[in-house]
């Protein structure tokens, strides 16, 4: 189908109206109600992160980012039609980010030579449920080798910013980050002490370290300890 | 306040006069300066004096002004007592309160509630210390535009340049011309500056581990969160090693008397701390260097002799200034003793030969204060820790570095350039190479070129002048057991002898049978000595019966000479140091705490814990946990007034008779995709795959090519196309590593993917004979009939939430069971829904512990568990998921005759004849003759055969008994027999039987 006209970031005022959506199968209830049973896994975090922010660095859950597991071969048919379908091309190079690389709208990011993972908005937001999304890309897969699936729930976001949030990772994370070598859009699967976390640079002085959800509330601790000297 | 400080100099000094700073030691108080150290302070005040040492007890003074002291260790009292701190690197803040120790500290058992953290940076270049060459290097490079991180152990910059601040360096006093490059490293953007940081460790890919003090200096006012200390991980591109030298002492008798210190300290002191180590000196020196004391000395209002270990005394240079200055020079003589128990009271002065040994009488001096000069070591500890080759340089009378190790660069006194101009040209040198070998040079082009590094080259024998190497000095009395070698340890001149005597040749058994070198000054004061020692104890012969691999082997042997007293001077010519060679150099450079090393990593901290989205809900329950792996699951839910036995068997009750649940989060899941999907795992699992229906699920086992059960789990066809998996909890990561290696390495041809969706997915298993009505409440669109939803089959569907839902007919207890999956976000609400449609059949949550119940009642084994990478499927009587048609990973196995015959260990279940006992898991079984008269008391008289063990062992309450799951010897033919259990000291006798205790017949799956 390789419908690249996704809507990804609707107007605010379209959230909540999604009631009804023709979803199959819904039971007649509308789908802001089932979304409002979502619980992210930084949700009993929130004031802890509010109170361990400043002016310095600051920290706060994304939730409920759409993502797309894709295992796919670079530069081959399968690459191509998913690329078609998410309307945003592939990365082909660790580090590489595709599309919104600022997180802003769908990205996709290099974890593998045939391994990446497209970000899209909260289905709250964009309207587009992440089933839907990745059925869609999926079946622009067809039979060619590859795999599409919703990994939505997988991993949440927690979003690092400010002047010193550099510092902050720097705590824990052994990679080099410095600007000529970590730049804005890049981003690397790797380890935040001892969890393993995709770290996506989307500003000078923004970061996005996406944690498997089980490992969400260790991450928000850890850094949060990190954080304390720059309150 | 001067009063107070009697031996502060009136004027001079980097210390702060207007900060005065109280310091306590053993209860005394003391008083010094800002920008003093503990032992300036003390030197200040007249207390030379520290500790005694370890074990001979010999009162002892401070010895040097730097990282390579070994007397002055202090105990800082504090919430955490942290022992064996040197003095002479201390800071001086307020509020300390010390302890002088004898040599050896005392760990202090109470927790450090300090924070520790690490901090993780690369960069271009590295440039480890800041004396001259170092900051030279770190200017040049900076000014490149290059990333630079300096480390300076010290708390002020400037090295050798603080003892002599009012020396020129480029037309400036030192110390504003050290100001002036800090305001400039400062400045620059791309530059880190870390003082009072030790660079500890150097690794491979220039990777360098240092240790940050950050709070002490701020007297409390560092905000929370501000580590005490910090590690620091550096990676550099280059790395400058600008590490500089250390002074030898000289040994001689009773060397170690409270008032021998060395000159370098005693320049150190006068010129940086104004504080004067003692009025009437004497100076024993083996080189020019010693003049340097001297002239501090002087000036200061001391009085000072300079005994001059050579003929010919000192160079042109040094000879004139010693002139102008009218110093008494007494050449070709050697301080041959000291008088004096806690302080020097006078030096014995004597003539001596080529060997040593006293000319003529020898004459007493009175003085408070010898300062010795042995010559200098370079500081090649880094450089050595990779393996960085070094020489002796004859001329220099030091272990140098032969070249830099790759990506790294040398430059100053850690290479023998020991004036402050050669530093200069140096540093600047190899901070502009080591910029530029990484990509970076000046853009304004003003890149100093007239760096004559050939002429420092040439230049540098002749500024250290001439040293002699005088390793021993006899003493008038003869004997040299207070000829001290290396203080820390205790160890002498007569220690080395035994050594020798014992037949120690290598330097590295001489090393461990002495000790000397194992102190915590790492052989900085007595390593090179106890070498050069060595020159005079062993014969060239010696050198090179030393055994290959040991130091020393490719060096020359020196000339013919005698060896001291005691032992017979060989025939063979006395090798040199660099015959003898050095010993090993390794981290950390300095002792670092654990607990810095440790970092955040601590207490809560310590590791992840990974919660599954029901985790509060579990929490609010009264839930006890149950670590596996990192995952924190329920246990047990007690109610009030329930111990862990009462709990689970309430649970049991609750899964066999009505209905319970559980949160089966953590179980591994894996999405399988691709036309070949189906062949992958058939060759993957033992049964098959390929032919499952869509909408069916089958379990499976894997195994390893030697036929030994990996792992098991449920796996639903999802489409043609499609399987999903599930694994083991603790096997989630290393399932999908072995599926990755086996699609990508050996089976690149089959179209197959793999994706994990662990934790994409939160699982809630429903069990037990209420547990179909529950799930038609909270499903009401699916048909849950027996007829309509069978066993082993799946369906989506959404829940009355309007949650999509997959719902798995899947069992672990044998009973009817559901299985609902969700997005992990949906899972607590799920998991209330099912609490809440249950309510009213009292549905209970269960732990870990409930399902290993339920589980071992119906024999299905626990991977790990019952199973220990030696066990088959068919020891666990499961020949039934062993396909015998197509092949898979570990059939070949099978037809081994280790596989085929009798004697293997099979999975049995063993029923304590003392109902209400229960196994310790991991009981051996015996044959019940087999322990003839061993009544359990010690150790049997021969080995008693052993058929097995206990793998896994409850309370059932369904049988009303304790059982066991056992692997037993040739077990299905033991079914019937009485064995005996040992555990514990004691014997208890239980019937084997059948695995298969509850339901045999599988009738309650249904429901």
């Amino acid at each position: 189908m390789a419908d690249s006209t996704l809507t990804i970031d609707p107007p605010q005022e379209q959230v909540g109206d999604t009631t009804g959506s023709a979803e199959s199968g819904s039971r007649g209830i509308g789908r802001a109600a089932v979304l409002a049973h979502r619980r992210s896994p930084a949700h009993d975090l929130v004031e802890e992160m509010e109170q361990g922010s400043g002016e310095r660095v600051r920290l706060r859950e994304l939730p409920f980012l759409s993502q797309l597991a894709v295992r796919a071969a670079s530069a081959g048919r399968s690459s191509a039609a998913v690329a078609g379908a998410l309307g945003v091309a592939l990365p082909s190079r660790v580090g590489e980010v595709t599309g919104a690389t600022d997180g802003s709208g769908v990205a996709v990011l290099w974890l593998s030579p045939d391994e990446v993972l497209a970000v899209g908005q909260d289905e709250g937001r964009s309207g587009l449920s992440p089933d839907v999304w990745s059925a869609d890309v999926a079946q622009a897969l067809a039979s060619e080798p590859g795999q599409v699936v919703d990994v939505s729930a997988n991993r949440t976001t927690l979003e690092l910013s400010g002047p010193c949030a550099l510092q902050v990772l720097q705590k824990s994370c052994e990679l080099d980050l410095h600007p000529r070598v970590f730049p804005v859009g890049a981003a690397v699967a790797t380890l935040l002490g001892s969890t393993g976390v995709i770290l996506w640079r989307t500003g000078e002085q923004s970061w996005r370290v996406m944690p498997r959800a089980s490992f969400a509330t260790h991450v928000v601790r850890w850094l949060l300890d990190g954080m304390r000297e720059f309150r | 306040m001067g009063a107070t400080q009697p031996q502060r100099l009136e004027v001079g000094g980097a210390i702060d006069r207007s900060r005065l700073v109280e310091l306590v030691v053993d209860g005394t108080t003391v008083m010094g300066f800002a920008g003093d150290t503990v032992a300036s302070a003390l030197v200040a005040n007249g207390a030379l004096r520290v500790g005694n040492s370890i074990y001979r007890g010999r009162p002892r003074g401070i010895l040097s002004a730097g990282v390579e002291e070994p007397n002055a260790f202090v105990l800082v009292k504090g919430e955490h007592d942290e022992s064996m701190l040197p003095a002479t690197t201390l800071e001086l803040v307020s509020g300390l309160d010390l302890r002088l120790l004898d040599g050896i500290g005392v760990l202090d058992q109470k927790p450090d509630p300090a924070e520790y953290d690490k901090m993780h940076v690369h960069t271009d270049v590295a440039v480890v210390g800041a004396g001259p060459a170092g900051l030279a290097a770190a200017r040049e490079a900076a000014a490149t535009g290059a990333r630079v991180v300096l480390f300076e152990q010290d708390f002020a910059l400037g090295g050798s340049l603080l003892a002599q601040p009012d020396d020129l360096v480029e037309g400036l006093p030192a110390a504003q011309w050290v100001e002036r490059v800090r305001a400039e490293l400062e400045a620059a953007p791309e530059v880190t500056v870390l003082t009072r940081t030790t660079a500890f460790g150097s690794y491979d890919s220039n990777h360098v581990v240092a240790v940050e003090k950050r709070a002490e200096h701020l007297h409390g006012t560092a905000g929370d969160g501000v580590s005490r200390q910090r590690i620091w991980h550096v990676t550099a591109g280059q790395l400058v090693l600008a590490t500089g030298a250390f002074e030898r002492p000289i040994v001689f008798a009773d060397n170690d008397v409270p008032g021998i210190m060395l000159a370098s300290a005693v320049v150190g002191y006068i010129g940086r701390y104004a504080a004067l180590p003692g009025r009437d000196a004497v100076v024993f020196t083996t080189n020019d260097s010693g003049y340097a004391a001297a002239h501090a000395l002087v000036r200061a209002g001391a009085t000072v002799q300079v005994v001059d270990a050579r003929d010919g005394g000192p160079g042109e240079r040094v000879a004139a200034a010693a002139t102008a200055a009218g110093l008494t020079v007494r050449t070709g003589s050697a301080v041959v003793g000291v008088d004096g128990d806690v302080a020097v009271e006078a030096a014995w002065i004597a003539r001596i030969d080529a060997d040593g040994a006293l000319v003529g009488d020898a004459e007493r001096v009175p003085c408070d204060l010898v300062a010795v000069s042995g010559g200098w070591t370079p500081n090649v500890s880094l450089h050595s820790q990779r393996q960085g080759a070094l020489h002796w340089d004859d001329d220099l009378a030091g272990f140098v570095p032969t070249a830099p190790v790759r990506d790294q660069h040398l430059a100053g006194a850690v290479r023998g350039t020991y004036w402050t101009e050669g530093c200069l040209v140096e540093g600047a040198a190899v901070g502009q190479t080591a910029a530029a070998a990484v990509g970076f040079t000046r853009e304004d082009g003003c890149a100093a070129t007239d760096l004559d590094v050939a002429a420092v080259d040439e230049e540098r024998a002749a500024r250290a002048g001439r040293t002699r190497q005088l390793w021993l000095v006899e003493s008038r009395e003869g004997g040299y057991a207070t000829h001290f070698v290396d203080l820390q340890r205790d160890n002498t001149a007569a220690d080395v002898l035994r050594a020798t005597g014992a037949g120690m040749r290598s330097v590295e058994h001489v090393k461990r049978y002495t000790s000397i070198s194992t102190g915590v000054d790492q052989g900085r004061i007595g390593a090179v000595n106890a070498i050069g020692l060595l020159t005079r104890l062993l014969t060239g012969d010696d050198a090179r019966a030393i055994p290959p691999g040991q130091p020393g082997q490719d060096e020359r042997v020196g000339a013919p000479g005698s060896a001291p007293d005691g032992i017979p001077a060989g025939g063979a010519p006395r090798p040199t140091p660099g015959a003898i060679g050095n010993t090993t150099f390794r981290a950390p450079f300095t002792p670092v705490a654990f607990v810095a090393l440790a970092g955040r990593s601590r207490g809560e901290l310590f590791d992840a814990a990974r919660t599954t989205p029901v985790h509060p809900w579990h929490v609010d329950h009264g839930a006890r946990f149950e670590d596996v792996g990192q995952w924190k699951r329920p246990w047990y839910y007690p109610r009030p007034g329930e111990d862990m036995d009462a709990a689970v068997a309430r649970e049991c009750r609750a899964a066999r008779e009505g209905v319970a649940f559980m949160d089966a989060t953590t179980l591994g899941k894996i999405e399988i995709r691709g036309g070949d999907a189906g062949e992958f795992l058939n060759r993957v699992y033992t049964n098959a795959f390929k032919k499952l229906a869509v909408g069916k699920a089958r379990y499976g086992v894997m195994c390893k090519p030697d036929g030994m059960v990996f792992d098991d789990g449920v796996v639903l066809r999802l489409a043609e196309d499609r399987y999903f998996a599930t694994t083991t909890t603790g096997g989630a990561a290393r399932v999908l590593e072995w599926l990755e290696e086996w699609s990508q390495t050996e089976w690149p041809e089959l179209d197959v993917v793999c994706t994990s969706v662990t934790e994409q997915w939160a699982t809630v298993a429903v069990v037990g004979p209420r547990s179909r009505d529950v799930i038609a409440r909270l499903a009401p669109d699916l048909d849950v009939s027996k007829e309509a939803f069978g066993f082993m089959e799946f369906r989506e569907t959404v829940l009355a939430s309007g949650i999509p839902a997959r719902i798995c007919r899947i069992t672990f207890s044998g009973e009817l069971a559901f299985e609902i999956n969700v997005p992990t976000w949906f899972g607590l609400t799920v998991w209330e829904d099912v609490a809440a449609a249950g309510a009213d059949f009292d549905i209970t949550p269960y732990g870990t512990e409930t399902m290993h119940v339920l589980r071992a009642e119906k024999a299905y084994p626990i991977v790990g568990q019952d199973t220990d990478g030696t066990v088959t499927p068919q020891d666990l009587g499961m020949d039934w998921i062993v396909s015998t048609t197509k092949d898979f990973i570990g059939k070949r196995s099978y037809s081994r005759a280790s596989h085929q015959g009798a004697g293997r260990k099979q999975l049995v279940s063993v029923l304590p004849v003392d109902r209400s006992l229960r196994l310790p898991e991991g009981a051996q079984l015996v044959e019940s003759g087999a322990l003839g008269d061993y009544t359990g008391e010690g150790l049997p008289a021969r080995p008693i055969p052993m058929l097995g063990h206990v793998t896994s062992s409850y309370h059932s309450q369904a049988l009303g008994r304790s059982f066991g799951l056992a692997l037993v010897k040739d077990g299905r033919n033991r079914i019937g027999q009485t064995l005996i259990a040992s555990f514990e000291g004691r014997f208890a006798e239980v019937e084997v039987a059948d695995a298969v205790l509850y339901d045999t017949e599988g009738a309650r799956r249904d429901g």
